[in-house]
């Protein structure tokens, strides 16, 4: 993998991508660069920018962008406004192209035409390359390179993205210096718009009319398998066994990874610790950076399991099917099928789900679905619902069928899912672009086998903005935090813990005032502050505020359970619990929203709310459960 | 569902589809699944006009071969469409903004003719 940065590339030819969405342009762009890219934001805008390059048989290096798919140059998203920007030089920072490769669906001609038109309207030199073109032969759909680019004017090569070998006469052709150097074609008057749309499109249907391809597409194997799939019944029976399987492996097989994980970052902590002197270096770099940072890293499998599923489900076909199984069940709270998607990945962690919300194409939907995110239990969450189900909660049989403990988990997932649907629908009623209804206009496209590589590709990617954006603010926060909680140093013949005569416990001992009508003491209060770094690091600064220093942590996460077992009371415990379902715990998540909404205001309104739906919940269990004589 | 023919409106859009417009108004929405049809007209609800040309785009224009091909449960909301070669999933509202006809209606003469015509 070839780690440079934008500005190392060597300034070749600029070519860009841009098809219809589900064309294939992504595979033939991974077809192209293989590993060699970089992914970034446009400047200004939080729209996902691909660069990447190659070298041709001749030795010519050709830069590559592969832009947002797009259906038209009349953007309707931001992706699809970044799309028409740079395809007529006005995006910032970017060169106008000196190539455009129109990626076109040979299955689905008459739609993507329109665009090649389009493109070729503005004055752009173009190449088509006709994607799919096994599939659409598959279909009956045999189309000469040759015959459509008599009648398109520009020059036409077939393509098979998913072939190694598919993109080879795509190469020969960038490879000869012609296609660089053809003449423009003339720029078509802007001004006339709706008249030389209405003109393209009986252009296509000409074209399409000549070479006869003008019917509507017989049965296909996706329509036998979307019987199914879209059954009125079996579709939804068929997506819960999905969703159940994928969380069944996303906790399954994370696990072995993580104790691995978890094991090289103690490692590395005790040997860089035995390197150096003790004293603020070491405790800077130990507990701070390489605890703060193993603390994110170990979420790692766990996510990067989920988007393989994710991924691997994009490619095939089935997600959007997903999301209009679902649709309707979203509408009734103001949200479309659209949101699911990065609703799922929240469950891993809210930060990819943020990231993904990109693809939800109005700007209402989306921030909508940004605002609830955090309340999807994350696997951040998990390490603490484990701490307080294993102390407080009993093993128990209920109905002979489920266990007690588990179930307790089950209810904290649920509520969850419930404050983010509440929330939904209060945004959907209290607000006046809520009761509009929104458009779906949603593909569905035909059935693929995902490829190894295409899906390698992308998890790498992924893995690899999830790091870096992380890494950056767990590493001030951890940074921060340490610091809070080790100064002032306590004196040397202190009788507490050190952490309490710190700035951290001197904030959590004012903090408690708030936090007593939850039934929090200090030392929770002061474990509050740390969990603003990660929520896991709850576990961790309990251990240290209770004064438990054990090498093995099990051994301590087990005494520590039984320490606050037999210091807080059941009802505690339970308002912890609500707690921690509602409340902005992770800085990281803010960041996100902050990055991708452009300000500090949703993040702000997101903090806000979480806050005091947190306390409000917290409030009202250790009320009831003092009600019901838990105290 | 209110038949949402007016011929008064988007003279430009009809291509001489008038005729048949005003023969049967039956929308999307309410076809049968499995019918195929043709596109005899599209038009936006007022307060979103822009739905308009984002169904164009995606390929709903007039003498399209359509068919529908499955509803959601419950209430039939949202559907599956075919379009030409492509499926998309529309709401019933955007599904009503689309009229239909049986697609012997579209004549290969009369085809033809808006060819002609665009020519």
């Amino acid at each position: 993998m070839n780690e440079a940065v934008v500005h190392l590339y060597p300034s070749g030819p600029l070519m860009v991508l841009i098809g219809n969405p589900n064309c294939g342009k992504t595979a033939l762009f991974n077809r192209l660069t293989g590993g060699r890219q970089k992914v970034a934001n446009y400047a200004g805008v939080t729209v996902e920018r691909k660069e990447g390059k190659f070298v041709t048989a001749s030795g010519k290096t050709i830069r590559v962008l592969d832009l947002p798919g797009a259906y038209s140059l009349y953007p309707r998203s931001p992706d699809e406004r970044i799309t028409c920007d740079v395809l007529l030089g006005r995006a910032a920072g970017e060169k106008r192209p000196d190539l455009v490769v129109c990626v076109v669906d040979a299955t689905n001609l008459r739609r993507n035409l329109r665009l090649v038109l389009a493109v070729k309207r503005h004055g752009l030199r173009c190449v088509v390359a006709l994607n799919m073109s096994d599939l659409a032969a598959k279909r009956g759909i045999h189309l000469k390179p040759e015959a459509l680019s008599a009648e398109l004017g520009v020059p036409v090569v077939s393509t098979v993205a998913v072939q190694s070998n598919g993109i080879d006469s795509l190469l020969a052709l960038l490879d000869g210096p012609e296609v660089w150097r053809a003449p423009l074609p003339p720029a078509g008057a802007g001004a006339d718009a709706q008249a030389s749309e209405q003109g393209e499109h009986m252009a296509v249907r000409r074209i399409l009319q000549k070479l006869s391809l003008d019917d509507l597409v017989p049965h296909t194997p996706s329509d036998r398998i979307d019987h199914f799939v879209l059954h009125p019944v079996l579709g939804p029976v068929l997506l819960a066994v999905v969703l159940f399987l994928v969380f069944q492996a996303v906790f399954a097989w994370a696990e072995a990874p993580i104790s691995w994980i978890e094991g090289a970052m103690a490692w590395v902590g005790g040997f860089v610790g035995g390197h150096l002197a003790d004293g603020w270096v070491k405790s800077l770099i130990v507990d701070g950076i390489i605890a703060g940072v193993g603390g994110v890293l170990v979420f790692l499998p766990q996510i990067l399991i989920l988007f393989f599923f994710i991924l691997v489900l994009e490619e095939s076909g089935y997600l959007p099917r997903a999301a209009f199984l679902l649709d309707r069940l979203m509408g009734w709270v103001g949200l479309s099928g659209r949101s699911f998607i990065p609703m799922l990945s929240s469950f891993a962690c809210a930060i990819p789900g943020i990231m993904a919300a990109r693809t939800i194409g109005d700007p209402r939907d989306r921030l909508v679905t940004i605002l609830i995110m955090p309340m999807m239990t994350c696997s951040a969450r998990l390490p603490v619902y484990a701490l307080l189900i294993g102390a407080f909660i009993p093993q128990r049989e209920i109905g002979g069928m489920f266990q007690l403990q588990g179930l307790v988990l089950f209810v904290l997932y649920l509520a969850g899912i419930f404050g983010a649907v509440l929330v939904a629908w209060l945004l959907k009623c209290f607000t006046r672009a809520g009761r509009q209804v929104r458009p779906l206009m949603m593909e569905l496209p035909s059935y693929h086998l995902p490829t190894a590589r295409n899906i390698a590709i992308g998890l790498w990617q992924r893995a690899k903005v999830f790091v870096r954006r992380v890494g950056g603010i767990i590493l001030i926060s951890a940074m921060l935090i340490w610091f809070l909680s080790s100064y002032p140093v306590a004196p040397k013949d202190a009788e507490q813990s050190a952490i309490e005569y710190s700035f951290a416990g001197q904030m959590g001992k004012a903090m408690a005032v708030v936090f007593e009508p939850l039934g929090f003491n200090w030392q929770l209060s002061v474990a509050l502050i740390p969990a603003m770094a990660a929520r896991e690091a709850v576990v961790s600064s309990l251990g240290t505020v209770y004064s438990l220093s054990s090498d093995d942590e099990e051994a301590s996460e087990k005494a520590l359970s039984e320490h606050i077992s037999a210091s807080w009371s059941l009802a505690t415990a339970l308002s912890f619990l609500a707690w921690f379902v509602f409340a902005p715990h992770c800085l990281a998540t803010l960041a996100a929203v902050k990055r991708e909404t452009g300000g500090w205001t949703m993040p702000l309104i997101m903090a806000g709310y979480l806050l005091g739906l947190a306390y409000l919940a917290a409030f009202v269990t250790y009320r009831v459960a003092l009600g019901f004589g838990l105290g | 569902m209110p038949c949402l023919c007016r011929n008064e409106e988007n003279k430009e859009k009809d291509l001489g589809t008038n005729k048949q417009a005003d023969a049967a108004c039956l929308t999307l929405d309410r076809a049968t699944i499995g019918d195929t049809l043709a596109v005899s007209r599209v038009e936006a609800p007022e307060q979103s006009p822009e739905w308009g040309r984002w169904l164009e785009e995606i390929g709903f224009v007039v003498g399209e071969p359509v068919r529908l091909m499955a509803r959601a449960i419950p209430g039939g909301d949202p559907m599956v469409v075919r379009v030409g070669q492509s499926t998309f999933a529309l709401r019933r509202v955007e599904a009503a903004c689309i009229s239909v006809k049986p697609i012997e209606a579209f004549a290969a003469s009369s085809l033809d003719q808006v060819v002609l015509e665009a020519a």
